[in-house]
């Protein structure tokens, strides 16, 4: 396979070729910001905060499905690119209702931990305070659409990793929402397994285990390396 | 939110399922794989009975036929079903999702994406007001605003007796003869808020 | 079929006219007006003045002028009538009998008419579009026949790429370097797909073409799938076109019968199927990666690119996707030549583009134009200025994803590059004229609101941006915004053209900012004073008060 140089802020850093951006920046140390991307799911594209400049495009091109080129050079953090994600992240805190205080992933959520590595002091934008509902029917866990940011970690984890698909989005645009089967009560779903996957894999308190208190729910997701390794060459 | 659609769809709680009870996940599960049986390795797919006698499941049973019970008829297939029964009901998305072996979520995801479907019966009568942009310039939302004050509606919604359901599209090529409106399916050109709730007053009359 | 068949379909057809031939339009615009009573009037009228042996009544498509529909029109005299009626149908064909008629007359050498090069319109208002002798007798499958037998694929693509032929969904995008990537893409099969999900608000050009002439539009498609290797082909229409879609199954089967479509088309080893899908109701699924998940039966989000549909499209196959009107352009090509259509346009826009002219114009209908004709002489010459002596103020073109186009930049040619100069884009084809009772902070929210509506979720700038963006103008339009609140408009604009994931999040602020561009005073009359607004009334012309 061949093997492509590139610089990255001004590192030189080589990756094989069908890597991508992500990959080669995160094997050289280089951190790039990632929400709807997880090791082991497919790739969406969708939260752009991976977002990078690359010389040559006038186009900015997300790091997770961007492959890398040879001669390639990569800028992922200038002033502009900051200002684009902490106004996305604070666009995701003004869509649905998150109240860190009280949530069961305070402390453990990567959207949190995102905010505070921009420095988000406040929400520049409105509220939309929307009404969505707390589903807590099923046996162990709690889906709370307020914390949810429609990353669609848990559609994908439950299609590609599980293989039930109990997830998907139904609606679109900002009424778009996660639905279990035929957006019935998730206790109620004839498809899935209650494995858990997708609470392990949600990257805030939007999916939990039942019975966990403020700060309580921490996520476990050293399966997904392990499941995706097993699989690997099995049809 | 989500339970109230659930409710419209027909689920009152758990008793409410047709394939639920009160102890869940081995009987559903049970439930799921019939249908299904394993041979020498390969799940071989039995296709599910229609769900009643009515002729219009053959009419929407022959168009998944033509496309092969494949799964991406289903867009097609729900055309079929919201054309045979004028919306889609809980019973048909899960049909549709066990012959084609697409995953109930995704059934009810595709159907909620688009425009064109809807899970709500509708009413005897059907009024599309156009919101194109030439129907815009053209002062299309007076027609709308009198629309609603005359039927006491929102677009999406239907009369409480069941005549009339309104609903709005954004351009529907009728351009030239902006502002536009389709009364159950057949387009009026050049319309003002008074013909409109003229031509509305015929469907209430009939019916009483 | 042999070529000598289609030769005879056609010198049948030819010998089979009558003298005079009344030309009723139904198309989708002229139906909705009782067309199809009109020619039942007409044709009784023909029948009881026994005219039966020299006159004949033909159901033809688009001519037009929709906005005087229902037309009729009388050949060869070259008469047209406006505006007619059931009522004084039967009075037409009078005239053929020496009579007088009440019916409106039109005129036909009118700058409407006159200054239109007609090529992808070449068949509309002519040919009865639910009969395939009708096309055929145009010339029509000849392209075909040709291709096939005189050509290899890769001189069609040759041909294609000489003509100058850029793609008429609105990117642009050169069609022959298009064709030329999926030929030389490897695939155990290959897919074209006519994309007809004409979604932009004020277009009406592509249901048109369905309309009037659904055969070349497939004769275009067969020529595609023959250039690039692709042997099945979809054409996706919207749902919101019922008359477009079943002319389509019309044409589809006849040429299915007449073995126009199918296996060994003109005994060559070339096959080629046509299937129709539908729409159901989403402006996103014009993106060519969410048209693709949308016949595959899946929500229609658009996903990243690369990879291009050329190389990895429909299930993974090449895949070749053009518009409607970029298909309907590919006979023309191959029977006059590339070099004929790369005489028409300008330098970097060849050929003619069609135009839906509406909104507060004389002339309200469909216009096909030569490249390079400046707004101002559509506007004024084939539009006929604005009805009752009213003011124009600007023109909308590229529909939510264009801009609005100033009055004093009405010289500006009609070209893919310089309408992209003056912050608008060509779009579909949609032009929208606006006079000076519209508001543009109010055009620029209608707009909003469409693509807040349409925004299919998946990313998050154009989801939640757009959410933002509508509510801030709704705030400026109630005349409770800040000059803040016009600068977090404008950065937003800046977030969501530089991060969202397709072209309908990366141009919706489009018309947002033109309309700052050009119509700043309206915003700045809407903010508080005291905040640095003007504080004047907007339905005043912004520019009484303050030149900027």
């Amino acid at each position: 396979m061949a093997v492509k140089t590139l610089t990255i802020d001004g590192k030189p850093v080589s990756a094989e070729e069908n890597e991508t951006i992500l990959q080669a920046a995160t094997d050289a140390g280089i951190k790039i910001p990632t929400l709807c991307h997880l090791d082991g799911l497919s790739e969406v594209g969708a939260c752009r905060l991976c977002i990078t400049e690359v010389s040559g495009s006038n186009k900015l091109l997300p790091a997770c499905v961007t492959k890398v080129a040879e001669g390639m050079e990569v800028k992922t953090n200038s002033e502009r690119l900051q200002k684009y994600r902490l106004m996305i992240l604070e666009l995701l805190f003004a869509e649905r209702n998150h109240v860190c205080a009280v949530c069961v992933a305070n402390n453990h959520c990567d959207l949190q931990n995102l905010a505070a590595e921009h420095g988000m002091t406040h929400v520049r934008f409105a509220y939309q305070y929307p009404n969505v509902p707390v589903d807590a029917s099923h046996d162990w866990f709690v889906m709370d659409h307020n914390r949810c940011i429609l990353c669609t970690r848990c559609v994908r984890v439950c299609d590609e990793i599980e293989g039930a698909h109990t997830w998907d989005v139904m609606g679109r645009g900002t009424n778009s929402r996660v639905i279990t089967d035929l957006n019935q009560p998730w206790g109620e779903s004839e498809t899935c397994t209650s494995c858990s996957k997708c609470v392990q894999v949600c990257p805030t308190g939007a999916l939990s285990s039942k019975g966990k208190s403020v700060a309580e729910m921490e996520k476990r997701r050293d399966f997904l390396p392990y499941l995706v390794q097993q699989r690997e060459g099995r049809p | 939110m989500g339970h109230q659609d659930g409710t419209a769809l027909g689920w009152k709680g758990k008793e409410g399922l047709p394939s639920g009870g009160p102890s869940t996940h081995e009987i559903n599960l049970a439930d799921l794989s019939k249908g299904w049986s394993k041979q020498g390795g390969q799940v071989k797919v039995v296709k599910p009975p229609l769900p009643s006698p009515d002729k219009r499941w053959k009419i929407i049973d022959a168009k998944m036929r033509k496309m092969g019970y494949q799964p991406h008829a289903l867009i097609e297939t729900l055309h079929a079903v919201q054309e045979s029964f004028g919306y889609l009901d809980e019973v048909a998305l899960r049909w549709v999702a066990k012959s084609l072996r697409v995953p109930p979520s995704k059934v009810y995801g595709v159907s909620t994406f688009y425009n064109f479907f809807t899970l709500k019966p509708q009413g005897a009568h059907t009024c599309v007001v156009c919101l194109g942009t030439a129907c815009y310039v053209k002062s299309a939302s007076k027609i709308l605003e009198a629309i609603e004050v005359f039927t006491k509606i929102k677009p999406g919604e239907t009369t409480p007796d069941r005549q009339l359901s309104l609903l709005t599209v954004r351009c529907i090529g009728a351009c030239g003869i902006a502002p536009a409106v389709v009364y159950d399916g057949n387009v009026s050109g050049r319309v003002t808020p008074e013909q409109a709730t003229e031509k509305l007053k015929g469907y209430f009359s009939h019916a009483s | 079929m042999l070529l000598e068949e289609l030769k005879g379909i056609a010198e049948k057809e030819k010998a089979g006219r009558k003298q005079i031939c009344v030309r009723c339009c139904m198309s989708a615009g002229c139906m909705s007006s009782q067309s199809a009573e009109i020619k039942q009037v007409l044709e009784k009228a023909v029948a009881d003045r026994q005219l039966g042996d020299r006159v004949e009544v033909r159901r033809v498509g688009c001519m037009g002028l929709c906005g005087q529909g229902p037309l009729v029109s009388i050949e060869p005299e070259g008469l047209l009538y406006e505006r007619v009626t059931p009522e004084n149908a039967a009075t037409i064909v009078e005239t053929l009998a020496g009579g007088t008629t009440s019916a409106q007359r039109g005129d036909l050498t009118q700058p409407f008419f006159a200054r239109q090069v007609a090529v992808v319109s070449r068949n509309g208002g002519r040919i009865d579009p639910e009969r395939i002798e009708d096309y055929i007798e145009a010339g029509g499958y000849g392209a075909l026949h040709h291709v096939l037998h005189e050509l290899q694929p890769a001189d069609v693509v040759v041909a294609i790429t000489q003509s100058g032929l850029r793609g008429r969904g609105g990117g642009g995008y050169p069609t022959g370097l298009k064709w030329a990537t999926v030929a030389k893409s490897k695939g155990e099969r290959k897919y074209v797909i006519c994309n007809g999900d004409e979604g932009d608000p004020g277009a009406f050009m592509d249901r048109s073409v369905l309309e009037s002439d659904p055969h070349s539009v497939i004769e275009g498609m067969a020529i595609a799938g023959y250039a690039v290797g692709a042997n099945m082909g979809y054409l996706y229409v919207r749902a919101e076109y019922p008359l477009a879609i079943s002319r389509l199954q019309i044409a589809i089967r006849q040429a299915r019968q007449r073995g126009l479509l199918g296996d060994a088309l003109f005994e060559s080893t070339f096959n080629f199927n046509v299937e129709i899908r539908i729409g159901a109701g989403a402006f996103v699924c014009g993106e060519e990666t969410a048209l693709m998940a949308s016949i595959e039966g899946r929500r229609g989000q658009p996903r990243p690119r690369p990879p291009f549909p050329a190389e990895s499209g429909l299930w993974g196959f090449p895949t070749l996707i053009n518009n409607v009107e970029t298909f309907a352009n590919i006979v023309p090509i191959i029977i006059r030549g590339a070099e004929w259509y790369a005489g028409l346009g300008t330098e970097k826009s060849k050929g003619t583009k069609v135009f839906a002219l509406t909104g507060k114009i004389k002339n309200n209908g469909l216009i096909e134009v030569p490249m390079g004709i400046t707004i101002r002489e559509i506007v004024e010459d084939l539009g006929g200025g604005a009805p009752d002596g009213a003011k124009i103020k600007a023109v909308q073109t590229g529909g939510p994803s264009g801009g609005c186009i100033p009055a004093h930049l009405f010289d500006t040619p009609v070209d893919y590059d310089s309408l992209m100069k003056v912050g608008s884009i060509m779009g579909s084809g949609g032009m929208v004229v606006m006079d000076d009772t519209t508001n543009m902070v109010d055009v620029a929210r209608f707009y909003m609101q469409f693509c807040m509506e349409e925004s299919c979720g998946k990313c998050i700038p154009c989801r939640a941006g757009t959410v933002q963006m509508y509510q801030l103008l709704n705030k400026i339009l109630e005349r409770q915004a800040t000059i803040k609140d016009l600068e977090q408009l404008e950065e937003l604009c800046d977030l969501v053209r530089n991060t969202s994931l397709c072209g309908l999040g990366q141009t919706a602020p489009n018309p947002v900012t033109s309309t700052l561009r050009y119509f700043r005073n309206e915003y700045l009359a809407l903010l508080q004073p005291e905040t640095g607004g003007y504080g004047v009334d907007a339905k005043q012309p912004a520019d009484a008060k303050v030149a900027l």
